[in-house]
């Protein structure tokens, strides 16, 4: 049993999902070994070789693997892959538009974000927004896994040693290109491994009136979140949006400001430590799950709130 | 130019499904079943290209039993030209879908192939990088915005960073993210239309496509519950339970 890793990179830095992606695989076997597919990234091998519990870090550097195009990514993995008896990546959107190429590839079934491992080919993941929680058998010969982050702990990043194994190798089929991005930039921490997350609905009105919850987050060194609504309306990007097509967070502590609780935003946040809930209505589904439920108007409630603390 | 749309019938959107107590799977009697609502966002979009002269056809196509005729329906009377549906009594995983539309494909000669980014019943957001991967076309997942130029397409996808734009050759397949549009509502004259618009039904055997399923459903069980809550009254009691009973804060 020999299980691949496909590493979360930008090309310069090792992305923590990485981290929970290799404890899963822990999990799983002891033979892990991780690819780094990219272009110039030569200074994130090197930090995967840290990676205590590595048996080798396989580095692809090519043009083509630059901007992880999935038709080119997902052709090198299914090669590389078929000799392993586990893949495994982080369901980030990177990793879900991948995966499912190289399952088709290799013509076995993929097995979406596990949050845990049972045996080597037994996973639990969950379905209908977290609902319900499926235990799942599969018989394929070789497992094409996405990992769910917030099911697994980061595992060390320092002090192994790891092999370095550079792959001669360039899959492009030529039939896609990258144009541009438009990335948010942002000094607050990550959405997805923030220890504490503020969101904000449709209770908040206006884009504008995020920036009351700027001063909470900053107080607090905490991410900023939105619900569908709050997206949906233009008030914020798509980046923010926490749900069961969003991001999925489970942080410490997390804050719904004007959020009513849909089925679709609980599947992204009800795995949080605590939740509190700061709505004007007090029948809103939200306070079902909150830990702590404030019933106020939150133009006024947020203000003394960051005031106070 | 032709565009195929794959449709998935689920329980609604709005239905808390549960899981069965004896925990063999989801309790799904009586709830209300519906067009997946990407896949509602996959046939507007391809309704929009039909109206604006881009796409000469839409056909819809949709796998799974008899009763998937209503969801298809539905697609007729948003505007889709015709239907296919792959009858079988089979739960078929992702992997088989996709080599059902596959064979599908190969019939059609489609241009493009949008369908929704996720069903919201098993979550797995696998069908369209599948498909695309078996018919070796190009993807543009997560989309919110797309245009079509010159035998390209050129799709904006939401990313996990923000926005990414990809440009991808024809044939291609797009999945639609939830900023693709804002799909319409069928009106009564089409609904009424949509019953004379031609419905073909195939078998996987038929279509010489093995969709049996790889994965075992060992059990279906509810998510852990979360003790009850409290409602505090004032930022005051927040600010402290969160400093000194949670602990969360400092």
């Amino acid at each position: 049993m020999s299980i691949l890793v496909i590493a979360e990179h930008d090309n310069e830095e090792l992305k923590g999902a990485t981290l929970n992606t290799i404890t899963a695989a822990k999990e799983i076997g002891t033979e892990i070994d991780l690819l780094i597919a990219g272009f110039s990234c030569e200074t994130v091998a090197d930090q995967a070789c840290s990676i205590p519990g590595i048996r080798k870090v396989i580095v692809s550097d090519s043009e083509s693997y630059k901007n992880f195009l999935a038709e080119n990514i997902g052709l090198l993995v299914s090669k590389i892959g078929k000799d392993y008896s586990h893949i495994l990546a982080a369901a980030t959107s990177n990793g879900k538009n991948f995966m499912p190429r190289v399952a088709a590839l290799l013509d076995v079934s993929q097995i979406s974000e596990i949050i845990s491992v049972l045996s080597e080919d037994t996973f639990e993941r969950p379905i209908y927004a977290g609902n319900c929680i499926a235990t799942v058998k599969s018989s394929d010969a070789i497992k094409v896994v996405t990992v769910r982050t917030t099911g697994f702990d980061d595992c060390e990043d320092q002090g192994g040693s790891a092999s370095k194994e550079n792959l001669d190798e360039d899959s492009n089929l030529e039939i896609s290109s990258f144009v541009s991005e438009e990335l948010a930039k942002s000094d607050r921490p990550e959405l997805t491994s923030a220890d504490i997350v503020i969101s904000g609905g449709r209770g908040m009105q206006n884009g504008e009136n995020f920036k009351l919850l700027e001063g909470i987050a900053d107080k607090l060194g905490a991410a900023i979140g939105a619900s569908r609504a709050a997206v949906d309306s233009g008030f914020v990007p798509n980046d923010m949006q926490v749900g069961q097509t969003g991001k999925i967070v489970a942080p410490n502590l997390y804050i719904a400001v004007g959020i009513s609780g849909a089925i679709q935003h609980l599947a992204g946040m009800k795995d949080s430590k605590v939740i509190v809930a700061i709505n004007k209505d007090e029948d809103a589904p939200i306070f079902q799950v909150a830990d702590y439920g404030l019933v106020a108007d939150l133009f006024e409630a947020l203000p003394e709130l960051e005031a106070k603390l | 130019m032709k565009v195929l749309v794959p449709i998935k019938r689920v329980v609604d959107y709005n239905v808390k499904v549960r899981a069965k107590s004896d925990e063999t799977g989801p309790d799904l009697a009586n709830v209300k079943m519906a067009i997946n609502p990407f896949c509602e966002i996959a046939v507007e979009e391809a309704i929009r290209l039909k109206e604006a002269g881009t796409a000469e056809e839409v056909i819809a196509v949709s796998i799974g039993t008899n009763a998937c005729q209503e969801q298809l329906r539905t697609a007729l009377a948003l505007g889709a030209d015709r239907a296919i549906l792959v009858e079988t009594e089979l739960e078929v995983e992702p992997l088989g879908v996709a080599k059902l539309l596959k064979s599908v494909a190969e019939k059609e000669q489609p241009d493009l192939i949008i369908l929704g980014k996720q069903a919201i019943d098993d979550d797995s957001n696998q069908t369209g990088q599948m498909v695309a991967s078996l018919l070796s076309y190009p993807q543009g997942t997560f989309a919110s915005e797309i245009k079509i130029d010159e035998g390209k397409i050129s799709v904006t996808r939401e990313v996990d960073g923000g926005l990414q734009t990809v440009s991808l050759n024809l044939p291609a397949v797009v999945t639609t993210d939830l900023r693709l549009n804002e799909p319409r509502y069928a009106s009564l004259p089409n609904i009424m239309k949509a019953k004379k618009k031609p419905l073909d039904t195939f078998t996987p055997e038929e279509l010489g496509v093995d969709a049996s399923p790889r994965t075992e459903i060992l059990k279906v069980s509810p998510p852990p519950e979360r003790a009850a809550g409290v409602i505090v009254e004032s930022v005051d009691e927040l600010v402290d339970k969160l400093k000194n009973e949670a602990k969360v804060i400092s």
